[in-house]
């Protein structure tokens, strides 16, 4: 009995410290959508990788936004004009550490979240963005598990079963393809997903399908490798983190595997041409955007833009890898924000609920198409860009867009 | 999982399946020796050893950024060494008093305390691990196609544990490493610098998880603050199977996992390749305590 | 905030040590009441999405899980990492358990909607979820409780481990989903819902620690052949200890999985034991109050307090050095590293905090018989 009562004791104390603290801080974000020395601030939170096996993909995403940011600095909101604060969080690609990310976000009182880099972590996040009735927007999350039963969460990519399909469709009629051995990473929505959706396209187009899964910081491919090797396979389907990616380039083509290796979205990252080296050669990869398709005057503009404004700071080179070559991810964070912007203008509020029920009504016309979304929250989008690596330039070549016809 | 379509008289795909579990061998027994040999002194699961292989793949990444090969391969060795030493100094010897349970702790703090670090100080991102001319080359003999590491890595390693031996078998250093493992007070009364001898046995197995590193991140290139962790505990597990204190079952406890995971890996239950390391060390531990080669001692378990 | 009741309690009564067992009583449902009033009257003042409650939440699910892990650590002497396994287990229990039928065809979408097509309630699920796990304690104590010390320690590790590939297992992915995560469960809104069951648990913890088992457990600890002298049969003990922390362990991952709105078999990994592990150490190892208040400023550093070192800080155009992303959790290692080299006893060591340590702690500072500096400062334990 003593102890119960001890524990007890010690309770009230915790709360007692709790509250003492929470007083003076939790007030705080609440402010940060009203006044703030005179100006009006409306925060946008970001919700990327920013380290973990996808963390150069985030940093991507993260300077499109940043781009936007700069470019449309402020939104008009009832006739005033409000400037436009980014809140960034580190989901660390880890759907345990994306939680915590994700509560800190919506303890931040933010009118509207952009991200993530990474299904998995969108998918673990949601929950918490539709309690908190703050709307999400997917960048470059393509699982369609993210925005299904999840009325919070858009996205402004095309989703995995169109992507799986076009590069089913792309092995079987470019690269001739019976066999496909598909290897995907167990336990990430990403790769699993993928990997199921270009297995069912693949297969109803006729093909053959071998599997093979690796664990979550697997760095050891050779015995999956071995197999592929003494198989019958004419592509190997990867669809993986950009950290798995280099080992496994490198190894089947250390190994004396030279037939093509194809996966999804994740791949266009230059760490992996920087890792890869001399063995990234027939690696085929589907995306969102090319820089060179100039074909969209908003397009254009971007891309010159962008790339003047990331030249500007080798802070942001660093952080896009190097180069100043435009990621897809870049382009699609960009227009993610401008939907944010327009949802904002639209609802005329800065509370979360009026912005979700703006979203369905925005139409915005962006560098990577126009985006309208249907009633699951996903953009419309049917066209996807199918790249290659240029090992001599070390850099992603354009092949071919591919569209499928339902 | 589905589908494994063996070509069961294919002699090369055996061959290769082989040369990568001997060469993920050798890789763990080079960790597995630092384990064994400060757990027959001081008695402590050295819970920070793999962490100290990371930073050895992160000495190595800046290092080498700015030397040339041929010095940072010295400097990242000599770094390693100073940092598992100090590591002794300054997390395990002021608890040698402490009871057992106080030190281990201790070394999970430590073990935590690199992973964050390395974490803050590489920004979490993987950093691609540089390429060491020739033994990363690819080399091709009959039908089978692998690279030079391959094929170093178990030939270096049994050199290196030949000379250990040879080491702590004939020389003074090596008596009383015997000495201070067999009875830490009787070896301080025969005048036997206790201390040094135990820095001495982090000098050798840091060197040897530094070398380790090498060769693993030159075969696996990317070095992240998490890596050190897995490795690190099948190589524990190695040590445990091979009975701990004995530097020869340490090796074959490496060779026999390295093997037995890669068999695993290739039938397609990759879900049971690390669960296997952790079924083997339950087996071992329950029918056999001592190991294969270990001593019979009552009051180690 | 207990301190007028212990002033009027004080003024009535003048006992040397200690209280009346009945003011005791009443004292402890007040403090019970008025706790649980608080977090009811803050869920009513602040915004429902307050980082507050996060860690008052999270810092209940911990202070449980710590609180068993510490039964094992600090009151059996059995040193056993392998929380994680339990958690997992009651968290895939609950949470496999819960699923409406209606949702599980989204969920287990690679697996046609699973072979389970019912949701239990809550509650027995919950209970499930711990059951499950003491039967896996159980059998793992069968051969494993031989073992001693470090071995004991690495061998748990390993069945954690095991565990976790066990649940990944493709062929059980009509029940546990594989390794793709389980969500859709029902979860508590309310702050007070973990307070009332991690405190129930609690209780019923410290309830077992002073029953005649518990001196039997304490007894282990401290010399196992003379416990056995003493006609402790030591394996039934042992393996009754390491039952009941897997049971409460599981409870804790049920309670964590609800938090979480979501569950992942790969985030049970070892590095989550030696977290609760550092908990345990921090608060005290041989302390239940001790882990509670470390499982509260654990949390409440990680997740709030020290969020600022992770945001880099631009003061009149000087930029702190160090604060970057990652910073926090170096800061963390290094204080935990300190409490570990130079204070093993942790906040508590084996004490308590007790009512009858606060009563004296007052009654002493009022009539002005503190004098020494040193019982001021460890006034509140008992």
């Amino acid at each position: 009995m003593k102890k119960l009562l001890a524990l007890v004791a010690v309770l009230a104390m915790a709360l007692a410290i709790c509250t003492a603290c929470g007083n003076d801080d939790s007030k705080q974000p609440a402010n940060n959508n009203q006044q703030t020395g005179g100006d009006k601030v409306v925060t946008i939170g970001v919700y990327e990788p920013a380290s973990g096996e996808n963390g150069p993909g985030g940093k991507q995403e993260v300077l499109g936004i940043k781009y936007a940011q700069s470019v449309r600095p402020t939104v008009e909101i009832n006739g005033e004009t409000y400037t436009v604060e980014l809140k960034e969080v580190d989901n660390q690609s880890d759907t345990t550490k994306a939680v915590s990310a994700a509560q800190n976000l919506v303890s931040a009182n933010v009118s509207v979240i952009l991200g993530s880099y990474g299904s998995g972590v969108a998918i673990a996040g949601g929950p918490y963005f539709q309690q908190a009735q703050i709307p999400a927007i997917g960048i470059s999350c393509t699982n369609p598990q993210v925005t299904d039963g999840n009325d919070y969460y858009f996205r402004v990519c095309f989703l995995d079963p169109f992507q799986g399909t076009v590069m089913a469709n792309f092995a079987k009629d470019e690269m001739q393809a019976n066999t496909a051995y598909v290897i995907t990473q167990l336990g990430d929505d990403y790769s699993a997903g993928l990997g199921n959706y270009f297995k069912e396209a693949f297969v109803g187009l006729g093909g053959t399908v071998q599997e093979a899964q690796f664990q979550t910081g697997e760095t050891d491919f050779n015995a999956i490798l071995t197999n592929v090797l003494n198989s019958d396979a004419d592509v190997i389907f990867a669809p993986s983190s950009i950290q798995t990616a280099p080992l496994l380039i490198q190894q089947a083509r250390q190994m004396g595997i030279t037939i093509p290796i194809l996966a999804g979205d994740t791949w266009e990252n230059e760490s992996i041409i920087t890792n890869a080296g001399q063995y990234a050669t027939d690696v085929y990869l589907s995306t969102f955007f090319d820089e060179n398709d100039t074909a969209n005057p908003a397009a254009a503009e971007f891309v010159t833009g962008f790339k003047a404004w990331l030249n500007a700071d080798p802070q942001n080179l660093t952080n896009n890898g190097g180069g100043d070559g435009v990621a897809a991810v870049s382009a699609l964070g960009y227009d993610a924000y401008n939907v944010a912007l327009d949802a904002l203008e639209a609802a005329n509020s800065t509370v979360g609920a009026d912005v979700r029920n703006a979203l369905p009504g925005v139409n915005y016309t962006g560098v990577t198409g126009s985006i309208t979304f249907n009633e699951t929250g996903d953009a419309n989008k049917d066209m996807a860009y199918v790249k290659t690596i240029d090992v001599e330039n070390a850099n992603f070549k354009f092949l071919k867009t591919q569209s499928v016809g339902e | 999982m589905k589908g494994v379509l063996l070509p069961m008289d294919n002699l090369s795909y055996y061959i290769q399946q082989l040369l990568t579990g001997i060469s993920v061998g050798g890789q763990y027994a080079l960790i597995a020796i630092g384990y064994t040999m400060v757990y027959g002194i001081l008695r402590l699961i050295n819970f920070a050893h793999g962490d100290i292989f990371m930073a050895a793949g992160f000495f190595m990444v800046y290092v080498s950024a700015s030397l040339p090969l041929y010095i940072s391969i010295p400097v990242v060795l000599i770094l390693t060494v100073i940092l598992g030493v100090s590591v002794e100094r300054i997390a395990y010897k002021p608890l040698r008093q402490a009871p057992r349970m106080s030190i281990m702790i201790s070394a999970i703090g430590v073990s935590y305390l690199l992973q964050n670090f390395a974490t803050y100080y590489t920004g979490g991102l993987p950093r691609s691990y540089p390429t060491i001319p020739f033994i990363s080359d690819i080399i091709t003999i009959g039908s089978v196609t692998t690279s030079w590491i391959t094929l170093l890595t178990p030939v270096l390693t049994l050199f290196l544990v030949l000379g250990l031996v040879a080491l702590i078998k004939y020389t003074k250093i090596g008596m009383a490493m015997r000495a201070v493992s067999k009875d830490f007070e009787t070896a301080q009364l025969m005048g036997i610098k206790i201390n040094n001898t135990i820095s001495l046995t982090f000098v050798i197995g840091s060197f040897l998880a530094g070398v380790g590193s090498i060769l693993f991140f030159t075969k696996y290139p990317t070095v992240l603050p998490t890596i050190g962790a897995m490795p690190g505990l099948k190589a524990f597990v190695a040590a445990v199977f091979g009975g701990i204190g004995s530097i020869p079952g340490a090796v074959v406890g490496a060779f026999v996992i390295g093997i037995c995971e890669n068999i695993i890996k290739s039938m397609g239950y990759t879900t049971f390749s690390d669960a296997f390391t952790f079924v083997l060390l339950i087996l071992v531990l329950v029918v056999r305590p001592s190991g294969l080669f270990g001593e019979k001692s009552t009051e180690k378990v | 905030m207990a301190k007028d009741n212990e002033k009027i309690i004080q003024q009535n009564m003048l006992q040397p040590e200690g209280l009346n067992p009945k003011i005791k009583a009443v004292v402890g449902a007040a403090l019970i009441a008025l706790l649980l009033l608080g977090i009811w009257g803050l869920e009513q003042v602040l915004p429902a999405g307050s980082i507050v409650f996060t860690v008052l939440k999270k810092g209940a699910i911990y202070s449980l899980i710590a609180v068993s892990l510490n039964l094992l650590n600090g009151f059996t002497g059995l040193f056993s990492l392998g929380q994680a396994g339990f958690m997992l287990i009651g968290a895939y229990t609950y949470a496999v358990l819960t699923i409406p039928p209606e949702s599980r065809a989204a969920v287990y979408m690679y697996y046609d909607g699973g072979i389970i097509d019912f949701a239990l309630p809550v509650p027995v699920a919950m209970i499930l979820a711990g059951c499950l796990a003491g039967l896996c304690g159980f059998l793992i104590g069968l051969p494993v409780l031989r073992l001693k010390s470090d071995y004991l320690a690495i061998a748990t590790l390993g069945f954690a481990e095991i565990i976790r590939a066990i649940v990944q297992y493709d062929k059980l992915g009509p029940i546990t989903n594989a390794s793709n995560l389980l969500r859709s469960f029902p979860v508590f809104r309310s702050t007070l819902f973990p307070f009332i069951v991690a405190g129930l648990c609690i209780a019923i913890i410290c309830l077992l620690i002073n029953s005649s088992y518990g001196r039997a457990f304490k007894a282990i600890r401290d010399d196992e052949i003379a416990a056995e002298a003493m006609g402790i049969n030591l394996f039934v003990h042992k393996e009754m200890a390491l039952v009941v922390s897997a049971f409460f362990a599981g409870i804790g991952g049920a309670l964590l999985a609800m938090f979480q709105m979501m569950v992942q078999a790969r985030a049970f990994t070892s590095a989550m034991t030696y977290e609760i592990l550092l908990i345990v150490v921090i608060g005290g190892i041989g302390s239940v109050t001790g882990s509670i208040i470390a499982s509260f400023l654990f949390i409440a550093c990680s997740e709030w307090w020290l969020r600022f070192l992770d945001e880099v800080q631009i003061i009149n155009g000087f930029q702190v050095p160090f604060l970057r992303s990652g910073f926090r959790m170096v800061v963390f290692s290094i204080i935990i590293m300190f409490v570990v080299l130079f204070y093993r006893q942790g906040i508590m060591g084996t004490k308590e905090f007790s009512i009858d340590g606060i009563y004296n702690f007052f009654r002493r500072l009022f009539r002005g018989e503190a004098k020494k500096p040193r019982e001021q400062k460890g006034g509140g334990a008992a």
